[in-house]
């Protein structure tokens, strides 16, 4: 072809623009696709509040319910698995909550509403997993000789207290999380609803 | 035959194709064994794509009936389990012949320049690999498979701002849910596949265009005839076609030999916590990934001094990363002159052993409790640390040894006995 007449500087800016026109339609095209991805308008209607019935659990045990697709865990603490909560505290990575997610009505000593009903989501702040429960003390939870009750995840090692509250040197960053819960009796409380939302 | 084949060249090169890339093809001609893996990973990738297109007309992506139409084709289906077992051992498979095929190019240097290409071509199909293997494992929606899903996915979590709604957006819910399951499913029949198929594609496209590298590491272009034929190559097709077929007769023993006597091959292949079916409320007691991922599992989780800025969980997340994106840039680490380790000195000798033993050890660890003692004196995480240090030791300080790396002088044709 001959370079006769041919304006090099115009012809690139003409590349340019068309080039650079066709990759916004691109790129605007897959929007709906990438969006399509998103939770459904389904998946985010399902986080409907779960209502428990907890006189039924014995002191020191645990109820694992499910909400929003989560386990969550209730358990309730005696006398004595208070009392140990404190005496560990130097262990811990975060004793104080601060940097941890939980309802202010939760952020306090023993992060619930009522000291003995802890309530939990179960899903290690790591990677996902549910820990696994390691109530008895000492050797008997195959957790060392000094062990005081709490949970463990198989996943990758991450330890936690009777508050969900995460020990030192372990992969999980934070302690678990408590999820919005409310009681709206005595003996029943309701997850996913704050305590004010009651009427 | 051969005015049919005229009619087709001048339409379409078929021969012309055949001749370039087999029947003219020149490969040197010191092959040796581990030169099988190349061509037994395309078989496995085609013995892969036909058994799942089996599968695909009997299993169910949906979390209500996934699991019971896995059941249903290893018991209802005609020769369903056989299909099955082809394919899940077909995954593990896939995995042992890909890593004997990049220890291969870390032994002979096929990763050096002029290849860097194809090396780079394979280390993506290594990642596309993982990733296949990952959404196939979510799809019997066993317990196993359920979790596996749920930390690997909430992986992305861990990167800061972006993170939460990356993993949201890859499950298509707030847990791995139905949605999850669906579009793994599409990723694992209809995209990865295709992927798969282009990489490989341009993989042996980039490989033919600078020639096979051989055990001694030397370029045999270097030397042709009067032809222009290397003196030291031999034509792909017959000579290699057919030791590829015998190797690949011994493969298959091996392979059909697992497939009908040792199927989940006591737990390494087929997990037993994934003959349950996905528990939303329990994680198994014991969680590993299958044995493929263990290596880059363990340095994951090795990762637990909390005092990292920006928190154990994130370095975590990004030593794994590390781990694969250094092997990535083999080809700029490696200063060395020679490319074949039977020309190098001790000290790449000795830094391939040590990384050899790092990686198995690394693996046997990702499939053991972090806080047990397996090993001897302390517990796994810390002995998971020591062989991750190692690990990337290996990579960081190569500049370094292999510039000072005794090497000796390359042959000027290869060794043929």
């Amino acid at each position: 072809m001959s370079d006769i007449g041919q304006n090099n500087g115009r012809r690139r800016f003409l590349t340019t623009v068309t080039t650079g026109v066709g990759l916004t339609g691109v790129a605007v095209a897959l929007v709906p696709f990438v969006s399509s991805m998103m939770p459904s308008a389904r998946a985010r209607a399902a986080g409907a509040p779960v209502e428990v019935d907890i006189s039924k659990i014995e002191p020191g045990q645990m109820l694992t319910v499910e909400w929003r697709g989560k386990p969550v865990w209730i358990v309730n603490r005696t006398e004595t698995m208070l009392d140990n909560l404190k005496t560990i505290e130097s262990k811990l990575s975060d004793p104080e909550s601060d940097e941890s997610d939980q309802p202010a009505y939760a952020h306090n000593e023993f992060r619930s509403i009522r000291p003995e009903f802890l309530v939990l989501v179960g899903v290690c702040t790591h990677l996902g997993c549910s820990p696994t429960k390691k109530f008895e003390i000492g050797a008997a939870s195959d957790m060392g000789d000094d062990w005081v009750g709490g949970f463990f995840c198989p996943c990758h090692g991450s330890i936690f207290d009777l508050a969900g509250r995460v020990f030192r040197n372990v992969p999980a960053p934070t302690n678990l999380q408590v999820p919005p819960y409310s009681f709206i009796s005595d003996n029943r409380i309701m997850i996913g609803v704050d305590p004010e939302e009651v009427s | 035959m051969s005015s049919f084949m005229e009619w087709v060249d001048a339409r379409f090169p078929a021969t012309k194709v055949w001749q370039e890339h087999m029947a003219q093809y020149y490969a040197p001609k010191n092959f040796n064994f581990w030169y099988y893996f190349g061509a037994l990973s395309l078989i496995v990738l085609v013995v892969q794509i036909a058994t799942g297109i089996f599968l695909t007309m009997h299993y169910k992506p949906d979390s209500q009936l996934a699991f019971a139409s896995v059941e249903y084709i290893m018991r209802d289906v005609p020769w369903g389990w056989f299909i099955r077992y082809m394919h899940s051992t077909g995954a593990s498979m896939f995995f042992v012949v890909v890593y004997l095929h990049m220890f291969r190019a870390l032994l002979y240097g096929s990763f050096k320049a002029p290849r860097e290409l194809v090396w780079i071509i394979g280390m993506i199909i290594f990642v596309a690999l993982m990733a296949e293997a990952f959404m196939g494992y979510l799809l019997p929606w066993g317990n196993m498979s359920y979790w596996g899903a749920q930390v690997i996915i909430s992986l992305f979590g861990a990167i800061p701002v972006i993170g939460d709604g990356l993993s949201e957006w890859i499950r298509g819910d707030f847990v791995v849910s139905d949605a999850t399951l669906n579009r793994f499913f599409a990723f694992h029949v209809i995209l990865m596949p295709l992927l798969l198929a282009l990489l490989v594609y341009l993989h042996i496209v980039a490989l033919h265009k600078v020639g096979s590298n051989n055990p001694d590491g030397i370029e045999i272009k270097k030397n042709k005839d009067a032809d222009g034929k290397p003196l030291d190559g031999i034509p792909f097709h017959p000579y290699y076609s057919v030791k590829d077929i015998f190797g690949l007769m011994v493969f298959l023993l091996i392979y059909f030999g697992i497939v009908f006597f040792v199927p989940e091959f006591g737990g390494w292949f087929l997990e037993k916590d994934n003959f349950t079916p996905a528990d939303i409320l329990r994680t198994p007691p014991h969680i590993v990934p299958l044995w493929y991922f263990t290596p880059f599992y363990s340095i994951l989780r090795a990762v637990t001094w909390e005092w990292l800025p920006g928190g154990a969980k994130l370095w975590g997340v990004m030593a794994m990363g590390a781990s694969i994106v250094l092997l990535f840039l083999l080809p700029w680490l490696d200063r060395a002159r020679v490319k074949s380790i039977r020309y190098r000195g001790w000290i790449f000798k000795t830094a391939v052993g040590v990384f050899v033993v790092a990686f198995i050890f690394l693996g046997y660890l990702g499939t053991k409790n972090p806080t047990h003692v397996d090993l001897f004196l302390m517990e796994n995480v810390y002995w998971a640390q020591s062989f991750m240090i190692l690990y990337f030791l290996f990579f960081l300080l190569m500049p370094w040894y292999t510039s000072i790396d005794p090497t000796k002088p390359e042959p000027e044709r290869v060794n043929f006995k």
